[in-house]
């Protein structure tokens, strides 16, 4: 096996040097009976090009995004990701080493993650953001209970525009930590009134931002509302290009912002891995969920980085840790951060504002599709459409076309009929003419 | 003309000669203040500016926005670097990182094995890493088949009917697991269980897990073996418990031998039995954790199966879970039906199948990226393979264990251990040396250090796990550095390790005052700030 570095004649040798006859003395606790002596029922060992072309008879049972025009968005999207961040981050020294546990030696990963979180202090418009999370529902249901630890209060109101999937993740762990979930109804065009729902057991206020039909739409009287009742703004981003044209969380007045990063310098991988962002008020940091890197010195005087403020966490406080969570999305985060890097402020600034061009041209020209309604005044690269036939029967006969055509809502909401027309549908700067012309020209005839 | 016959000198003993101990020592610095190999490196928001991009963009299409207003009018900040500027930082920082790619990485409970680039190029198959997780589910039949087959591996491996495929890491999915013991609670009536039995020697994320999940920790203690005793499962069991946590093989690098007493102890008390998977690598083809009783354990693909850790992630921690517990697994989840199988994504879904799914963990459908890795690690193997693997993995634990026995102290006696062997600090009494000074000393030898202060059951702990990627030779290698190291504490060579590490990028560490004045994120320096304003 090429893995395996040792031979039959070392293995010999070691096991005279323990002083044991063979291998399964070492197992000698484990319970006679309980010792497999059956292979287990997988094949043996393949080679490196058994296992590749395996593998590729499967990938090529997929239709792949690249493949086709693409308007899928609805929480994953799909930007262009340049060769240098891929490569880079398959550096050994990066993919190959562990949570930087011992500092001397993992510079680069805490720099890396300094970095990281000023990035994403920056965009999010917060004061200080974490080393990661797993993805960007995972960090909403954190921000919900870090709300509920800071307030002493229990009950979390959720907005009609977060993504259901997110919806679904708060309510799972406030359910089985008993708290509360108040969720409003899906909020497709963007006009619901969640502040006349905010009362004095609010923990937090859960917003989406674009939200997850598309819309945008000023969060400051949220904010304030929030605030006067002694609740927090949590604000959620799934689509983090959007604020390189938009008005950041914090500076409408966000307490803690929770975003997927994925859409900075991280592929669709169907889902995952992702990368959770993490921000929020200084004053709450001690709070905060995650892993965080901080400045500090070494015996010489000299800058260096180290993982802090640990006391938050399960390995030091055991049950009483803020959370759970261990392991994080560290080479995730480091695309992330090596693509923004390569972006800077000119290049994000100028993708968000392709993305946003590109999407008004996508709505103008299915706005004309006879059948199709754009639900949305204000959007940012991703829009609502209102059909005249079921939502999924659309994409999939689109998907026979060859037309990846957005994401029916009936895909997350299937109860709610009233949303069973409606498909979102995303488009960023790797859509061209054809892509969209292809894409009306296959609507115009599904619908037809 | 006349030629320059002399040529440049071609050994280096003239100037190796003339130079003073001074100048050979590390401590000196340079000009540049790099040394060497070894370069400085400063953040990026040093480096880079604004208006500075290392990316061609074309021209937005001239529309007119419809952003509602929200346009952002205020500067970000971020600095932008040209390609090679950044590919230049990135790589210099990468040179400041210990790898498993250079050198041995004994980390205890962590499992840091070789990660086979195969595997990386697996997962980039556009069939696996562009497709979108909310694309039709007809239009990804081969990334459903992947995650399938890779369940059936898994399931197969374990001894286990069913697997929950979402959770994102291992504590993740521990919480997946003990969800679905609370749901199984829950559903039974059995709504006054409050206490989750943690031995003392778990993981943090155990204990840190069943509170998130709501419930109490009622602590287990270990007996003088490192192992736990049944009897003090049943006599910590009662109608107040909802069930026990418990590793297999333990964070002591100990199977524990009353493993399947204390399962039945744990069902006859109508609880369940939770096992913590980190350590499954000891154990693939030897020993299959279902057949032990338990009812639900997540497994490290990252620890086990090989995806890379990635300086901290992402992981991914697929949960087993026992008939008892299989329709409680959250959303979503694989079914099949005439050869056909798809995602069940809803729980109206779920519910028409008769599942009672406790919920969701995350958004879409787990670490598509981490399957792909695991599955092409485990192709590669094969049966054969990852036996082998286990054994290989418990034979170097064991070789590192009888290499050093007679220096170093082991907290529970010499026996056999498995896939990682457990000393405490006991060898280190009178030296004026601690388990951190001995650590950072293994950093100046060239070593990453092994796990430390855990398991907390014993003083000074160090765990070491050498994992199946080791050539005897190296092996070899880190005994007799450890031999030397344990020598040199004994013969009063304090300042080796006190002063260590000396050939670092940086020394250690101030970890106070960065807890005391967190600084958390760069700032500009004041005199610019004043300036600008």
């Amino acid at each position: 096996m090429r893995y395996l570095p040792l031979e039959a004649n070392d293995r010999r040798t070691m096991l005279d040097r323990i002083g044991v006859a063979n291998i399964d003395d070492l197992f000698a606790a484990v319970p006679a009976d309980k010792l497999m002596h059956e292979l287990p029922d997988v094949p043996n060992t393949a080679s490196e090009m058994a296992v590749e072309q395996q593998l590729k008879r499967l990938s090529s049972a997929s239709v792949s995004a690249g493949d086709v025009p693409f308007f899928c968005g609805a929480g994953a999207y799909r930007h262009h990701v340049p060769a240098s961040v891929d490569h880079l981050i398959q550096r050994s020294e990066f993919l190959t080493s562990y949570t930087p546990y011992q500092p001397e030696i993992a510079q680069g990963t805490l720099q890396v993650l300094f970095e990281f979180q000023t990035q994403v202090a920056l965009i999010t418009g917060m004061d200080v953001a974490n080393a990661s999370m797993y993805d960007g529902s995972t960090a909403t249901a954190e921000a919900v209970l870090m709300a509920h630890r800071l307030t002493r209060r229990k009950k979390a109101l959720v907005s009609g525009g977060l993504h259901p999937q997110y919806r679904d993740v708060i309510t799972t762990l406030s359910h089985h930590g008993g708290d509360l979930v108040t969720a409003l109804p899906p909020d497709a065009t963007g006009s619901e009134d969640i502040i006349s729902a905010i009362d004095d057991a609010t923990s937090c206020v859960v917003v989406q931002y674009p939200d997850f039909f598309g819309s945008v739409r000023d969060l400051s009287a949220i904010a304030k509302a929030a605030h006067d009742k002694g609740a927090l703004l949590v604000v959620a981003v799934t689509e983090i290009v959007s604020l390189g044209a938009l008005k950041s969380p914090g500076e409408m007045g966000a307490d803690i912002v929770a975003a997927e990063g994925q859409s900075i310098g991280n592929g669709l991988n169907f889902g995952g891995p992702y990368v959770g962002l993490f921000a929020c008020r200084q004053k709450h940091v001690r709070q905060m969920p995650g892993r965080l890197c901080g400045e500090t010195v070494d015996a010489d005087g000299k800058r260096g980085f180290v993982l802090t403020l640990s006391t938050r966490e399960q390995h030091i406080r055991r049950e009483k840790a803020t959370s759970n969570i261990c392991t994080n999305s560290g080479l995730c985060a480091l695309a992330f951060t090596i693509h923004l890097t390569l972006l800077g402020e000119r290049g994000f600034t100028q993708l968000a504002a392709i993305n946003h061009a590109n999407a008004v041209a996508l709505a103008d020209a299915l706005s004309g599709v006879p059948g199709v309604e754009v639900l949305n005044d204000a959007f940012f690269n991703e829009f609502t459409l209102r059909l005249c036939k079921p939502g999924h029967q659309v994409v999939e006969a689109l998907a026979e076309k060859g037309v990846l055509g957005g994401v029916p809502v009936s895909r997350l909401e299937p109860e709610r009929q009233e949303l069973a027309d409606l498909v979102i549908v995303a488009s960023t700067e790797l859509n061209s003419d054809e892509d969209r012309s292809e894409f009306v020209a296959a609507l115009k005839e599904v619908l037809a | 003309m006349s030629m320059n016959r002399q040529g440049r000198p071609t050994t280096p003993s003239t100037l190796a000669a003339n130079q003073t101990d001074a100048e050979s020592s590390s401590g000196e610095e340079t000009f540049s203040g790099h040394k060497g190999l070894q370069h400085e490196e400063g953040l990026i928001f040093e480096r880079g500016r604004s208006d500075k991009t290392g990316v061609d963009l074309a021209d937005p299409l001239p529309v007119e926005p419809r952003l509602g207003g929200l346009a952002r009018q205020n500067p970000i900040g971020l600095p932008g670097l040209a390609e090679p500027e950044t590919v230049r930082h990135y790589v210099r920082l990468s040179r400041m990182n210990y790898a498993i790619d250079s050198g041995l990485y004994p980390l205890g409970s962590c499992t840091m094995k070789h990660n086979p680039r195969l595997n990386e190029k697996m997962a980039r198959l556009p069939g696996f890493g562009d497709v979108h997780p909310l694309q039709p589910q007809s239009t990804v039949k081969g990334a459903i088949a992947l995650i399938e087959m890779l369940a059936g591996y898994l399931m197969e491996l374990t001894g286990m009917p069913a697997i929950a495929m979402s959770p994102k890491a291992g504590a993740h999915g521990e919480l997946a697991g003990m969800l679905a013991v609370k749901a199984a609670h829950d559903a039974a009536g059995d709504t006054d269980r409050r206490i989750v039995l943690v031995p003392e020697s778990a993981h943090g994320t155990n204990p840190a897990t069943a509170a998130f999940a709501g419930y109490s920790v009622r602590t287990i203690e270990a007996r003088a073996d490192g192992t736990v005793a049944a009897q003090s499962v049943k006599d910590a069991l009662g109608p107040e418990v909802a069930a026990i946590m418990l590793t297999n093989p333990n964070t002591c690098g100990l199977f524990e031998p009353e493993v399947v007493d204390i399962a039945d102890a744990v069902h006859e008390a109508g609880a369940y039995f939770y096992c913590d998977g980190a350590n499954f690598n000891a154990i693939v083809g030897k020993v299959r954790p279902g057949d032990l009783g338990i009812d639900a354990m997540h497994i490290n693909l990252h620890k086990t199966f090989s995806t890379p850790h990635g300086g901290g992630g992402p992981g991914a921690g697929p949960v087993v879970l026992s008939e008892a517990l299989a329709k409680f697994a959250p959303l979503p989840f694989l079914t099949s039906e005439n050869g056909r199988t798809r995602l069940v994504e809803t729980l109206s879904e779920a519910e028409s199948l008769g599942a009672d799914p406790f919920g969701r963990l995350t958004a879409f459908h787990g670490q598509m990226g981490m399957f792909v890795r695991a599955l092409s690690y485990m192709l590669s193997h094969g049966a054969d393979g990852m036996r082998q693997a286990s054994e290989d993995a418990v034979l170097a634990a064991n070789y590192v264990r009888a290499g050093l026995r007679d220096v170093m102290s082991q907290p529970f006696g010499d026996q056999p251990c498995m896939h990682e062997v457990l000393f405490d600090d006991k060898f280190l009494k009178d030296t004026g040396v601690t388990t951190l000074d001995f650590a950072k000393a293994m950093i100046d030898e060239g070593y990453h250090p092994m796990t430390m202060y855990f398991p907390l059951v014993v003083h000074g702990a160090m765990l070491i796990e050498p994992t199946e990627s080791e050539s005897l030779a190296s092996l070899d290698n880190f005994i007799a550095t450890l031999r030397n190291l344990a020598q040199a504490a004994r013969d009063g060579q304090k300042q080796r390790f006190t002063a260590a590490p000396r050939f670092t990028p940086r020394r250690r560490l101030d970890e106070t005052q960065a807890a005391r004045q967190p600084v958390l994120r760069w700032t500009p320096p004041v005199q610019e700030k004043e300036a600008a304003e």
